[in-house]
């Protein structure tokens, strides 16, 4: 008995202690993070924060409209302190379930009006554009669609990448269920599953994709070629706007908001503030390529200056974006997800 | 009731149960709990919307999808490992060790490791067009995915032959040739059909993988059931739905447990009586000596060479951060070890009822048991979510949970080294301690106890390593902020960052060589 009884009690010790939900430190140096964006682009600046500040940022890595959607079943009961989506969209869902605080002015007012809500729950901390990159050793630039709706023509057919599974697809859905109305969205989605468009995970997969034959073209988000070329300059990718005013050239946001339940709302807001500093802008200015929000930091060389996307993007409020279940709803209902 | 099956397990002497009692609770809650309380999910909401999920059409091509790729990676299975191990048990290849080998070293690549060297080895800008200009196409969808699980699964259905190969009685097979049969007749009408039992075992192993599988239909994009379950979690969260797809791929698991008993029924093996069994003479190969020779080496290439090969060519062109690596690698062995030690400890009292007071409330334990274990993970996870928020919200997320996932699911693994241990511990030993005064539980960890030490050792470090590659109950149950080795690779392959995954995937590939390591010495053979 005695050299057996203390082998249990240790396993069942063991195992009881790891159910234990963290203890909340007292000066709440922990905080968690449900992060809907690529892992290789959130770890690095959450190191700098946390090298920065000496707070532990617990990462639950997941696709932005699934943790969204998380934290509604949660509810009272999610650990989560701060939710960063890679979409205006799945904020704009999480706001109006009440589920965010409002942000105290310094932190909000670090940000141009379109770049937050009017409630000041969430605010941007980048923004990206839609585009449409492809494959210039098979695709002839007179080929290229002018529009998005294009691409359910027969001459591209099984030739499109897309992620419907992805947050950046969902909100962008979200909007052209909006600026175009159900229907013809519908339609749309529709024709780009019967002309084989071919199913990604996430964009990276798109982008690789691309270069590896298995897409000739596909719509996904400007900074992920960029990011390509910057480690192998002869990438055989390219990337092109549609037309002005393009639905498929939707400008969105990634943001973040602090959950009302956090316990943690000190750590957390300082969380959000740091994502708006020059260091954190800087970051995701220069080595995500991604068009910064702030005022401090000026826009990637690589990129087209803001003033000029602003031409090319469809019209239309981020703060609109909040219909996610009624896009799942249509994207289970054509058979995508 | 409670006294006669008492008196029943005691026989002439009592029996400490209350091990066993416990043992029932903790494996009976742990595995039926869930799945009881998966079927109740899925009831859940209006009778209307159950019938739309249910009937959605989508459902049936899932189905067809998912037994296609199984029947698929079966007979490549076979076409593989049938010549393999015929090769290496009754021909003069046999005495070239490395010709067993090859079909046992892809073991030692998890089968989601190897499906990311087939994506980063191949496609216009992969390794074999960078490095020999060799422009092969991607191999994604149902190609990849049935690549990459046959490559896997293969030295399974291979060990099973050879070892079913070798213990076959040449008489037969020789007193065939004696008649007049021919190579071939002699392989079809004496030897295949004494192959059944290990086909069907084999089958079986390799079915249960791939149902399981989620690592590598979510890498190659092939939506079968567990990779629509994994869609449902990671873009819609439609939980009720995942719940169905769950219990639609448990109920497809079981319909291949069925048949397997199906096809077993009634079969008997004579003619191998222990003393009478002798090898046969090994042929020679002859003209047929080349093309064997290149079909073993053409296999040991696809699935050993070019995946390890892809592997280091990748990990060259990365920087890895050792902080990442060390923190990834801190992360598996914080709960393989546990879960190890967990799992064998409770494998124990199930073993040691099993094999000294066997009754059928031990029988069933044990079948509960491999339920767990043949149960899809990604399955038995969403139903551990789902019971973890109704039953303990505070556990959701923490490491407890999963802890108790990977020893539910490798649980079995965990009792064929103890009960083989057990049985070469002879039970007088323990007898002649009681009669020296020791109380049952006191004669048991006096005596036996320490002659079970290998046994455990032995159990314990399969399930550690079995843990450390472990994927699909680590990815939906992980709590925030954990990192392992899986898990790294997964995400870094499925943002098609193959040099960032490249050094995870190598530490990984070291833990599962020890893993095929540990299977060789135990199994005996000497390959």
């Amino acid at each position: 008995m005695s050299r057996f009884t203390p082998l249990v009690a240790l396993a069942l010790l063991l195992i009881a202690s790891a159910c234990q939900p963290a203890d909340p430190a007292p000066e709440a140096s922990e905080i968690t993070l449900y992060a809907g964006r690529s892992a290789s682009l959130v770890e690095p600046i959450v190191e700098q924060f946390e090298a920065a500040t000496g707070i532990t940022v617990n990462v639950r890595q997941g696709g932005t409209s699934a943790l969204a959607v998380a934290l509604l079943e949660e509810g009272e009961a999610s650990p989560a302190d701060v939710f960063w989506a890679q979409d205006g969209g799945a904020l704009g869902a999480v706001h109006k379930a009440g589920l965010f605080m409002a942000m105290p002015d310094s932190i909000a007012n670090k940000v141009p009006a379109g770049m937050r809500n009017d409630a000041q729950t969430w605010v941007a901390t980048s923004g990206r554009a839609r585009v449409l990159a492809y494959a210039p050793d098979r695709v002839d630039a007179s080929e290229l669609p002018a529009s998005i709706f294009d691409l359910t023509d027969a001459r591209y057919q099984g030739r499109v990448g897309w992620a419907p599974t992805n947050g950046s697809f969902q909100s962008f859905v979200t909007a052209m269920r909006m600026i175009e109305g159900e229907e013809r969205t519908k339609a749309w989605l529709e024709g780009m599953a019967a002309n084989d468009a071919v199913a990604f995970t996430n964009n990276s997969a798109i982008i690789q994709g691309l270069a590896d034959g298995e897409a000739d073209m596909g719509i996904t988000n400007h900074y992920y070629l960029i990011r390509f070329k910057d480690g192998d300059a002869a990438f055989p990718v390219e990337q092109v706007f549609f037309e002005a005013g393009n639905t498929g050239n939707l400008v969105n946001v990634a943001g973040m908001g602090v959950l009302n339940t956090s316990e943690a709302k000190p750590a957390a807001l300082r969380f959000v503030s740091f994502m708006l500093s020059n260091t954190a802008q800087e970051y995701f200015g220069n080595q995500i390529f991604e068009y910064p929000v702030t005022n401090g930091v000026t826009t990637n060389e690589r990129l087209i200056p803001m003033d000029s996307l602003s031409t090319l993007q469809p019209a239309i409020d981020l703060e609109q974006l909040d219909d996610l279940d009624g896009t799942l709803a249509l994207l289970r209902d054509v058979g995508l997800i | 009731m409670l006294r006669t099956l008492k008196a029943k397990l005691a026989g002439p002497r009592p029996v400490t149960l209350w091990p066993l009692g416990v043992t029932i609770l903790i494996v009976g809650a742990g595995v039926l709990g869930p799945l009881a309380y998966l079927v109740l999910r899925a009831f859940e909401g209006d009778w209307a919307s159950v019938q739309a999920l249910v009937l959605r059409p989508r459902n049936l091509t899932l189905l067809g999808r998912t037994v296609g790729l199984t029947a698929a990676v079966l007979a490549l299975v076979i076409a593989l490992s049938l010549p393999l191990a015929w090769l290496t048990t009754r021909t003069t290849l046999a005495q070239h060790r490395w010709i067993t080998l090859v079909g046992v070293l892809p073991l030692a690549i998890p089968s989601y490791v190897l499906a990311y060297t087939l994506l980063a080895a191949t496609g216009n800008y992969g390794l074999l067009t960078q490095a020999f200009g060799l422009p092969v196409p991607r191999p994604s969808g149902f190609t990849g995915a049935w690549l990459a699980l046959s490559f896997y699964t293969f030295p399974y259905m291979f060990l099973n032959l050879r070892a079913a190969l070798l213990g076959l009685d040449a008489s037969l097979e020789e007193s065939a040739q004696t008649l007049g049969y021919g190579t071939w007749s002699v392989f079809g009408r004496v030897v295949m059909p004494q192959l059944r039992p290990a086909l069907a075992a084999g089958s079986l192993i390799v079915a249960l993988h791939v149902l399981g599988d989620f690592g590598v239909v979510s890498l190659m994009r092939f939506e079968t059931f567990s990779y629509a379950i994994y869609l449902q979690y990671s873009a819609a969260f439609d939980r009720v739905y995942a719940a169905w797809l769950a219990l639609m791929l448990i109920a497809l698991t079981v319909a291949v447990l069925v048949v397997e008993a199906w096809v077993l029924r009634g079969v008997t093996l004579h003619g191998n009586k222990a003393g009478h069994h002798r090898a046969p003479r090994p042929r020679p190969l002859g003209r047929w000596r080349i093309p064997a020779v290149g079909f073993v080496g053409g296999l040991a290439l696809l699935s050993f060479v070019l995946p390890v090969g892809t592997l280091l060519y990748w990990l060259v062109r990365s920087t890895p951060s050792l902080a990442n690596l060390a923190e990834a690698l801190l992360g598996s062995t914080s709960v393989a070890l546990p879960a190890a030690l967990g799992a064998s400890l409770l494998a124990m009292p199930l073993a040691y009822y099993s094999v000294r007071h066997p009754s059928p409330l031990t029988q069933t334990t044990e079948r509960v048991a491999y339920l767990g274990y043949a149960m899809p993970p990604l399955a038995f996870a969403l139903a551990m979510i789902f019971l973890s928020l109704l039953l303990v919200p505070a556990w959701y997320q923490s490491i407890g949970i999963l802890l108790i996932a990977y020893i539910m699911h490798y649980l079995a693994e965990a009792i064929g080294p103890v009960r083989s241990a057990l049985y070469q511990a002879p039970p007088r030993l323990e007898e002649a301690a009681r009669t020296l005064g020791h109380r049952p539980f006191g004669a048991f960890v006096k005596v036996t106890l320490p002659l079970l030490q290998r046994g455990l050792v032995v159990s314990t470090a399969f399930i550690f390593l079995a843990v450390m590659k472990e994927l699909p109950l680590t990815f939906l149950l992980a709590p925030a902020g954990f990192q392992s080795l899986a898990l790294r690779v997964w995400s870094f392959s499925t943002e098609a960052l193959f040099d960032r995954a490249a050094p995870f995937a190598l530490l990984l590939l070291l833990f599962s060589a020890c893993f095929v390591g540990l299977l060789l010495l135990t199994r005996g053979d000497k390959a």
